[in-house]
């Protein structure tokens, strides 16, 4: 008969609309079971895979829980254990970038020569792609996938280029994030720095031996130590010239240096409740 | 190899060519490589026609061009000639392996247009012409098609450098271990990025319509009709009904569609140029956003190539995963498409959002595994990057096994019987199947036209020769089984997936050697997969380094449209808007 096909599907609209009009009526709707209320009508919610009916969330007052997995600008790790960067300016996360959004300046002793330690790292956040490369691909585990999406700002530059004060987050901050990952990541870092430990000894004994019976042979090597590439004025005028030229930027950004120093603190104390926040998270997703 | 004389008997006997052809083919292109045959330029409309009639080879899948100057590899060391024609032929009653096929471009830069023999090479020869400046002889419409007339050059060929340029290949020096920032705009600013070809002016500038068909206004001399005007009417390019940004060149008489003319390249960044700078692997998260509903897929299509030209085997477990994600991902992408073709038949919203619903939990589960539910770059050559997370296989089989059949099974109810879906889809937009295969149209397009060629039967890659599947075909090639195909063809999709993830081994995810460091050796391939929306294959030639010398996709929702114009002639203009959503295009991909 003429119309019955569109009765059945208006059918299948009506069940629809009586799903979520049940589960509306609920005290709990389904969509915010299992969901961390932050007050002030504030969640984070997980949509449950048996969800029936429509799921809204009331971005920004309720917010996706985020997989661990999820990607999206990196960030490098202080290693709070240790009070260092993780990061040793080895330059592979700037070449498996597949936008080259990554750019380092590899740091330099008194002597110009360079140390594993980067005195500069910018990221383009308008370029990045979010791959995630520079994490697979880093060895020293100083480069990480951070969740913080809400990113807009007004101009791209230079507000979306970050310097590495704007990257560097805490280990606990990482630790927060991905659980699983940063356990798994211990464990390997305990056992990988006991190997080493126990190499080193072995290495250090056999060259106490070997040192003994060559120790005329190596007075003679020691002059041929590395000379430094540049000459110490030069380097001194370098630095001089970054010093004015990080002067200049900040005297076009209006921010003297007590500025930086409050925005640096309140960076850092929202980064601290986000990982507060996240962890909490975490344990009630555990709990369940 | 190379010399033309030496070898000329033999490959023609392997191509199955009669003695009155050998002398076209000139040698193969290469031993140790995949074969391909070198054929004289004068003569490939011959041998493309032999080919076609006598041995079966009736579908052109890709036709492409490399520009081979400077290239260091050995196996072309003593050949001048710099711009090469790549044909890859296929058999769609046999299935099996493609035929390819050579052309060396002679010094002045032309050769015969294939045009006649397969209809289906119009677009891929106006892109030939546009990026490398190859001209077709005997082309119907050999206008630039992704780039606009003003644009200088012909960005393929090896020596054309772009506004911001740095170097021929990445990673660039100036990032590490000196890398201070450089913001680009400031080095090159906007409006002195642009250079014109010699002697054009932007300002005198109009756009040419003055081209057939869409120019042609019909003459109705005979007295049978009353004289009435028709006009040129652009669809597009801002408008929803065309799924992104592109347009549709149509002349109208009324309502009716007299010709139609698809316009594209608005979303045009040279994806190819970019895949020719990266890394191989850098090239993983970019094939991300050509189909961007099927990253997935697209990843599995690039690896499959870069897999087949270096020889690296991937594990178990890892060739379970990626059926599985594929398949998860041909039902985002019918989902997707069935709601969208309501949509675009005025069904506004309420289909669409119904048949997305599931949608959500699979990109739920795409981005618990890989970090994003779009841009996913999951697979790497070799394998997949990551292992399941806790509890993920327990939701993807609760999907499988009870939610998507039942989603799937609501939408059929809600759809397929409805009345006006009927009235507007049944007999619109029809094509016979014969000409859907020489417009080299690929995908569900041609199994809604009744032919039963999918590639996962047809020429299986991964493991597709283990999982008991059906290939669902329709008779009547409207609109109307082009709807019904995908829904069919979704409900296929969950039993592969149920069967994978019932079998799926533990063990390895990754093999061993697929890093960022990888040279693939010497040589050229082309590989194929049934992407949902047809056939996705990549062109990779490398010379040992660790960049790709030619990247080239071969891209479904490109070539579909070859059959747009021919399909819309005769129909409404709103049929025209639901034709062209029946082709299921994403323009990341169409415009590359």
């Amino acid at each position: 008969m003429f119309g019955t096909g569109l009765l059945k599907g208006l059918g299948v609209t009506l069940k629809h609309a009586l799903d979520t009009f049940e589960d509306d009526r609920e005290s709990v709707p389904d969509r915010y079971k299992g969901s961390l209320e932050l007050g002030n009508n504030r969640r984070i919610i997980q949509q449950p895979i048996d969800q029936e009916g429509l799921l809204t969330i009331q971005y920004p007052e309720e917010k996706r829980l985020l997989p661990e997995r999820f990607r999206y600008i990196p960030m490098l790790i202080w290693d709070s254990e240790k009070h260092e960067d993780r990061c040793t300016a080895c330059g592979i996360c700037a070449k498996v970038c597949p936008p080259q959004c990554i750019w380092i300046v590899r740091d330099s002793d008194e002597n110009g020569k360079p140390v594993t330690r980067c005195s500069e790292f910018y990221i383009d956040a308008a370029v990045c792609m979010s791959c995630s490369f520079c994490v697979e691909f880093c060895p020293f585990d100083a480069i990480k996938m951070n969740h913080d999406y809400e990113l807009a700002v007004y101009d791209r530059n230079p507000q979306l280029v970050y310097d590495m004060e704007e990257l560097t987050v805490p280990l606990e901050y990482y630790a927060a994030l991905w659980p699983t990952q940063y356990e798994e990541e211990q464990a390997r870092r305990k056992e990988e720095e006991e190997q080493k430990r126990k190499q080193e000894e072995e290495k250090a004994a056999k060259a106490a031996a070997r040192a003994a019976a060559k120790s005329a042979a190596a007075a003679d090597e020691s002059a041929t130590a590395a000379k430094p590439k540049r000459s110490a004025a030069e380097l001194q005028a370098l630095a001089k010239e970054r010093a004015a030229q990080r002067q200049a930027q900040a005297a076009d950004g209006g921010s003297s240096d007590d500025d930086a120093a409050t925005a640096k603190r309140a960076r850092m104390e929202e980064l601290k409740r986000k990982a507060q926040e996240r962890a909490r998270q975490r344990k009630l997703d555990a709990g369940e | 190899m190379t010399e033309a004389t030496a070898v000329a008997e033999a490959p023609a006997n392997d191509l199955g060519l009669e003695q009155d052809l050998a002398d076209a083919v000139l040698g193969t292109w290469a031993e140790d490589t995949e074969p391909a045959f070198v054929i004289a330029p004068d003569r490939i409309l011959d041998v493309l026609t032999r080919l076609r009639d006598a041995s079966g080879y009736d579908f052109l899948s890709n036709l492409t061009c490399v520009d081979y100057q400077g290239y260091g590899g050995k196996l072309r060391a003593d050949i001048d000639d710099r711009l090469e024609i790549v044909y890859n032929l296929y058999s769609t009653s046999r299935g099996g392996g493609s035929i390819a096929l050579h052309v060396r471009v002679p010094e002045d830069d032309t050769i015969p247009s294939a045009t006649s023999v397969y209809p289906g090479a119009n677009l891929q020869e106006r892109e030939v012409y546009d990026l490398y400046g190859v001209k077709f002889d005997g082309h119907p419409n050999l206008r630039r098609i992704l780039l606009w007339d003003g644009f200088n050059g012909h960005p393929m060929r090896k020596d054309w450098h772009e506004a911001y340029y740095e170097e021929d290949a990445k990673p660039f020096r100036s990032r590490h271990p000196q890398g201070e920032y450089a913001f680009q705009e400031d080095k090159l600013p906007w409006a002195k990025n642009t250079t014109y070809p010699a002697g054009w002016d932007p300002d005198s500038w109009e756009q040419a319509v003055a081209y057939v068909p869409v120019s042609q206004a019909p003459q109705h001399d005979d007295g049978a009709h009353l004289d009435t005007e028709s006009i040129v009417v652009n669809l597009g390019p801002h408008h929803p009904s065309t799924h992104g940004v592109f347009r549709m060149l149509t002349r109208v008489e009324g309502e009716t569609i007299l010709a139609l003319e698809p316009e594209m390249g608005y979303l045009h960044r040279n994806h190819e140029k970019i895949g020719e700078r990266n890394t191989w692997l850098m090239n993983m998260p970019f094939t991300d956003r050509l189909d961007y509903l099927n990253s997935m897929s697209n990843n599995w299509s690039y690896a499959l190539a870069v897999e087949k030209l270096a020889g690296i085997e991937v594990p178990e477990r890892a060739e379970y995963l990626r059926v599985i994600m594929a398949e998860f991902t041909r039902i985002v992408n019918h989902t997707w498409s069935i709601g969208f073709i309501l949509n675009d038949l005025g069904a506004l919203q309420t289909p669409a959002l119904y048949a997305i619903e599931e949608r959500e939990m699979i990109l739920d589960l795409f981005e618990a595994v890989s970090g994003a539910r779009m841009m996913c770059n999951y697979m790497r050559f070799g394998g997949v990057v990551r292992d399941l997370p806790e509890g993920w296989h327990g939701q993807a089989a609760y999907l499988a096994n009870e939610r998507l059949p039942r989603a799937l099974d609501e939408l059929d109810r809600m759809l397929t019987e409805n009345e006006i879906l009927r009235a507007r889809g049944r007999g619109v937009g029809y094509l016979s199947v014969e000409d859907l295969i020489s417009l080299s149209v690929s995908g569900p397009m041609i199994r809604a036209g009744g032919l039963a060629y999918d590639i996962r039967k047809a020429e299986p890659y991964g493991i597709y020769d283990r999982f008991d599947f059906d290939i669902p075909t329709l008779p009547n090639s409207d609109i109307y089984d082009r709807y019904y195909i995908r829904m069919l063809e979704a409900k296929e999709s969950v039993r592969i997936l149920q069967q994978a993830l019932r079998d799926m081994p533990e063990g390895e995810t990754l093999g061993g050697r697929g890093g960022y460091t990888l040279r693939a050796p010497e040589g050229q391939v082309y590989s194929r997969i049934e992407a949902p929306k047809g056939e996705l294959g990549f062109y990779l030639a490398s010379d040992g380094k660790t960049q790709p010398w030619r990247y080239h996709v071969r891209s479904p929702s490109y070539i579909n449209l070859n059959a747009l114009g021919p399909m819309s002639v005769g129909y409404k203009v709103a049929d025209a808007i639901v034709i062209l959503g029946a082709i299921d295009i994403v323009l990341g991909e169409v415009d590359r």
